[in-house]
């Protein structure tokens, strides 16, 4: 990659890269989106050609220096060109999640004080029109997909490429302006700013300079040893920080293609045609796809599942290993070549994984049997972990050193180090500048010397120098008799059953755990199905009293592998009921990046929470829900609240010192 | 009423000339009289609701528009010309497409199949060319898939393009029914009762595709209709028929307030 690293100098922003990339790698494809049923592609010399035209738009329309530009729209080639324009032309996007409500969006867009909006459809431009009267800055919109806007007032709403044909034509009056604010950008300059999901509070808006993002790129790049002719599929939130560093920093730092879905629900089929080389998926994605096999081949005929069992079996022994590079007989090796055949092949060419080189996962705990499950097909799946002010990279894990239950070694150029009170702590250059006006949550989270508070607790293996993760270093607590009290530990132990979507786990400062689980509606409605079990809706299936048998049975296998942990075995469920409703971030119950918002699930629904712990057997209570559209309801339900058998293990009073 | 000037809707579309005008007809099967002298119009770029009773021969009227039946009296005018007895298939090439009451796609084909029938009217090239996809029968299938796949992704079906039809739930029929007669092109869209038998949720999604359709491609749209909530929010102007008969013809305010339709609608002694 001789290549890439020269002239590294010059190649200080974004733009830059772009510009690189145009007369190094002209005519390969930089971009694809699946439209009108086929890959549309262009090559990184058109796209430099497009990212200028709409450059020379904004300038046209009055972008300054500074602006903040707000980009929302699902992954589509056009919204990274926006980001890209806006850094050309000195201005800094901020992209928002756009399946954000528009109280979300008008946080945001109040707090940066965006002059200007990139948006896709009719949907996001209504969301914004909605809230912009609110906004006293805001000016512009653009929006990329016309349908529906024809009747709308177009004063102060513009048509992507109507932007950019107005930019064209203004060319030269422009480019010089717009060439002289290119040169100007430096490492120090903003390449981003991206608004954390907050698992607490209102969303802070994270400053990340080119320094961070460039560095990075380059760094983890080199880590995995990623490639110009390397392809990517672009389908996570653009607001969020991994989809930046995958789809901006390291495409534009490496060169290699980015494909974009044609819609949200084409996703599976897309990545079928694409077959990415480098693919990152968070876990639910992982856990979604196995149970969408498991339960196709259990509708599968008998010979082809007895295959499936028997190769599975195989590729579950021997896999891994092979993966790794370790010694395998010649035999188990000759068995998982004929599996390749016959399963292995076929099934990850289904999957679209044919020809991943380079897998991530992270965001959350991977359950062992899902993430074995992908490696012993021979899917170099590795876990890493990051934090958008860490521009996503902390640790990672080295190909041949992947395990389950740890999220790798420090990335190239990031030092850990483990505080007293065991929380993780890192220094790198990919450390966000700070947070947008927010000095007082900056100082607390960075310190002066450049270290970051992570807020998670863990410690480093001794045997391999990798790091574990134990939990929220806010979450864990302790119980009233004092013994450690670690949810998430325990609720990912209980979500890595494929029956158990969610699940939040009460007892800080009780004298024992309860718990709030959700049903997985695919794969219980499966079983329902399979068993003759007649349901409406998600309320009558999850009060079911099989399925509740089902959960219980899995809560108390939970509970006799957690007795096993010294430390933790005061985590065991009690008691536990199943929600009525699925828990959904437009309750404010999750995060946009669908983690469980502990705390505010805890008042919203006391009333059970109280139920859990005073002992009755059921519960009366009434929830409201926002629809889709923002208007709101109410569920009514009964729920029946269960004890758990807990394994007997006693107080470790030590543990907890 | 053959200005050509055209009206202004209340959201401020400019409505044209008369695209198609049905003048005094009558209908009958043997003895029954379906349709007694009806006259209305239907003009360039608007919405244009048939409603009324169960009954009321709403759906013959249209299918006299759509030249399944032959009006037994009367004469239906089309882009200012009379139109002569016609077999459906000759109408369609005018440029008139339907959706049908009870959907009528090909269950065992695919949805990409079933929208390309709806080209049929543009595809001119030999059976010898077809058979072996080569010259103008190459050229104009990519034509007509391209065109088609315009409609599928306006209509945002994309991830069913390969779904056979006939495992489909219904209201993603009656969309795809919607993509086939958009596929043609049509001057003129006839959907007769585009939302039966859904949810609120899918008759919504539907009345947005409905207006886009008028919007962007400014296609003419008549429809037969019974939840009047839709309705009246949907078209410019209303004719109503009760027993065969115009009993009202009007925008949705002045038919709301016809006495006439009320009582049709609540029922008098007749």
């Amino acid at each position: 990659m001789a290549h890439l690293t020269m002239g590294a100098e010059g190649l200080r922003s974004v733009p830059a890269l772009l510009a690189r990339n145009a007369s190094q790698f002209g005519a390969s494809p930089a971009y694809r989106e699946k439209e009108y049923g086929i890959w549309q592609s262009w090559t990184w010399a058109e796209t430099a050609k497009e990212v200028e035209a709409l450059a020379l738009g904004l300038l046209n329309l009055g972008v300054n220096e500074g602006d903040f530009i707000a980009i929302i729209g699902r992954n589509r080639p056009y919204l990274y060109w926006s980001m890209v324009a806006a850094q050309s032309v000195g201005a800094i996007p901020v992209p928002l999640y756009q399946d954000s409500v528009a109280e979300e969006m008008e946080y945001v867009l109040d707090h940066c004080g965006a002059r200007f909006a990139i948006v896709s459809d009719q949907e996001q431009v209504d969301k914004v029109i909605e809230v912009q009267d609110r906004l006293h800055q805001f000016e512009h919109m653009i929006y990329l997909d016309p349908r529906g806007l024809r009747k709308y007032d177009h004063t102060r709403l513009h048509q992507f490429s109507h932007v950019q044909d107005q930019g064209r034509a203004a060319h030269d009056e422009y480019i010089k302006e717009l060439q002289a604010r290119t040169a100007k950008l430096d490492y120090d300059s903003t390449c981003v700013m991206l608004y954390t999901s907050g698992t607490t509070g209102k969303p802070k808006g994270v400053v990340l300079s080119n320094r961070n993002i460039i560095e990075t790129a380059k760094a983890s790049s080199d880590f995995d040893h990623l490639r110009a002719d390397d392809e990517v599929l672009a389908y996570l939130p653009m607001a969020w920080v991994g989809d930046f560093i995958f789809s901006i920093g390291q495409a534009y730092w490496t060169g290699f293609c980015v494909n974009c879905p044609e819609s949200p629900e084409t996703m599976m089929t897309d990545l079928r045609e694409i077959a990415p080389s480098y693919y990152f998926a968070p876990p639910r994605v992982f856990e979604t796809q196995l149970t969408q096999i498991m339960i196709r081949m259990e509708d599968s005929g008998a010979f082809k599942k007895k295959t499936f069992d028997y190769f599975m079996d195989h590729a579950r022994k021997v896999g891994p290993a092979i993966l790794d590079g370790h010694d395998v007989s010649a035999m188990d090796r000759l068995k998982y070549k004929l599996g390749e055949v016959m399963v292995y092949g076929p099934l990850k060419n289904a999957l679209g994984f044919s020809n991943v080189r380079v897998g991530y996962t992270a965001g959350e705990a991977i359950g062992p049997e899902i993430f074995d499950f992908y490696r012993s097909l021979g899917i170099n799946l590795k876990q890493l972990y990051g934090q958008t002010e860490a521009s996503v990279f902390i640790t990672q894990q080295p190909d041949g050193e992947v395990r389950s239950d740890t999220v790798g070694v420090p990335s190239p150029g990031v030092e850990i180090r483990i505080s007293d009170t065991g929380e993780v702590f890192y220094r790198s250059p990919g450390v966000f500048v700070e947070y947008y006006k927010n000095a007082e949550s900056t100082a607390d989270t960075k310190d002066p010397e450049g270290w970051v508070a992570t807020g998670d607790a863990g410690f480093i293996e001794e045997a391999t120098g990798h790091l574990r993760i134990i939990d929220r270093a806010k979450d864990v607590g302790a119980m009233a008799d004092g013994a450690m009290f670690a949810p998430k530990y325990v609720e990912n132990k209980l979500k890595f059953y494929p029956n158990i979507l969610e699940a939040v786990v009460f007892g800080a400062g009780r004298d024992r755990c309860c718990a709030f689980i959700n049903i997985d509606l695919t794969a219980v409605g499966n079983w329902a199905e399979r068993n003759n079990i007649a349901y409406a809706s998600y309320q009558e299936l999850a009060g079911h009293k099989q399925v509740l048998d089902t959960i219980q049975a899995h809560i108390e296998e939970v509970n006799a592998s957690i007795a096993q942990d010294e430390m933790l075995s005061g985590c065991q469920v009690h008691r536990f009921l199943v929600l009525h409703k699925e828990l959904d971030a437009d309750d404010g119950e999750l995060t946009r990046t669908r983690k469980v918002r502990r705390k505010i699930i805890g008042e919203k629904f006391e009333d059970l929470v109280n139920a859990l712990y005073d002992g009755s057997t059921s519960v009366y209570t009434e929830t409201e829900v926002t629809y889709e559209d923002g208007r709101k309801g109410k569920i009514k339900a009964t729920l029946e609240i269960r004890d758990a058998k807990v394994v007997a293990a006693t107080p470790q009073r030590m543990a907890a010192e | 009423m053959k200005d050509t000037e055209g009206y202004v809707t209340a959201d401020g579309r400019q409505i044209g000339g008369t695209l198609m005008e049905m003048r005094n007809i009558t209908l009958r099967f043997g003895g029954v009289v379906a349709i007694q002298d009806i006259s209305f119009d239907i003009r360039e770029g608007e919405v244009r609701a048939i409603i009324g009773p169960n009954g009321a021969g709403k759906s013959s009227m249209l299918n006299v528009i759509s030249g399944f039946y032959t009006p037994s009296e009367g004469e239906v005018w089309y882009k200012g010309a009379k139109r002569p007895p016609m077999k459906p298939f000759e109408v369609a090439r005018q440029g008139v497409a339907r959706t049908f009451q009870n959907i009528a796609l090909f269950e065992g084909m695919t949805v990409l199949d079933n929208v390309m029938t709806g080209r049929l009217t543009h595809m001119n090239a030999g059976i010898a060319s077809q058979a072996l996809w080569w010259g103008k029968a190459r050229d104009e299938e990519m034509e007509n898939r391209e065109k088609v796949e315009r409609v599928i992704d306006f209509l945002e079906i994309q991830n069913i393009r390969k779904t056979p039809v006939g495992r489909l739930p219904y209201g993603l029929k009656k969309r795809v029914e919607l993509a086939r007669a958009l596929a043609a092109e049509p001057s003129l869209l006839l959907l007769d009762e585009p939302m039966a038998g859904m949810n609120v949720e899918e008759k919504e999604d539907m009345s947005r595709f409905i207006l886009d359709v008028n919007d962007e491609f400014g296609t003419t749209i008549c429809l037969i209709e019974h939840d009047m909530g839709v309705v009246m929010d949907l078209s410019d102007r209303v004719v109503v028929m009760d027993y065969g008969k115009k009993i009202g013809d009007g925008t949705p305010d002045e038919v709301r307030n016809n006495q006439d339709v009320i009582d049709a609608y609540l029922g008098v002694p007749h």
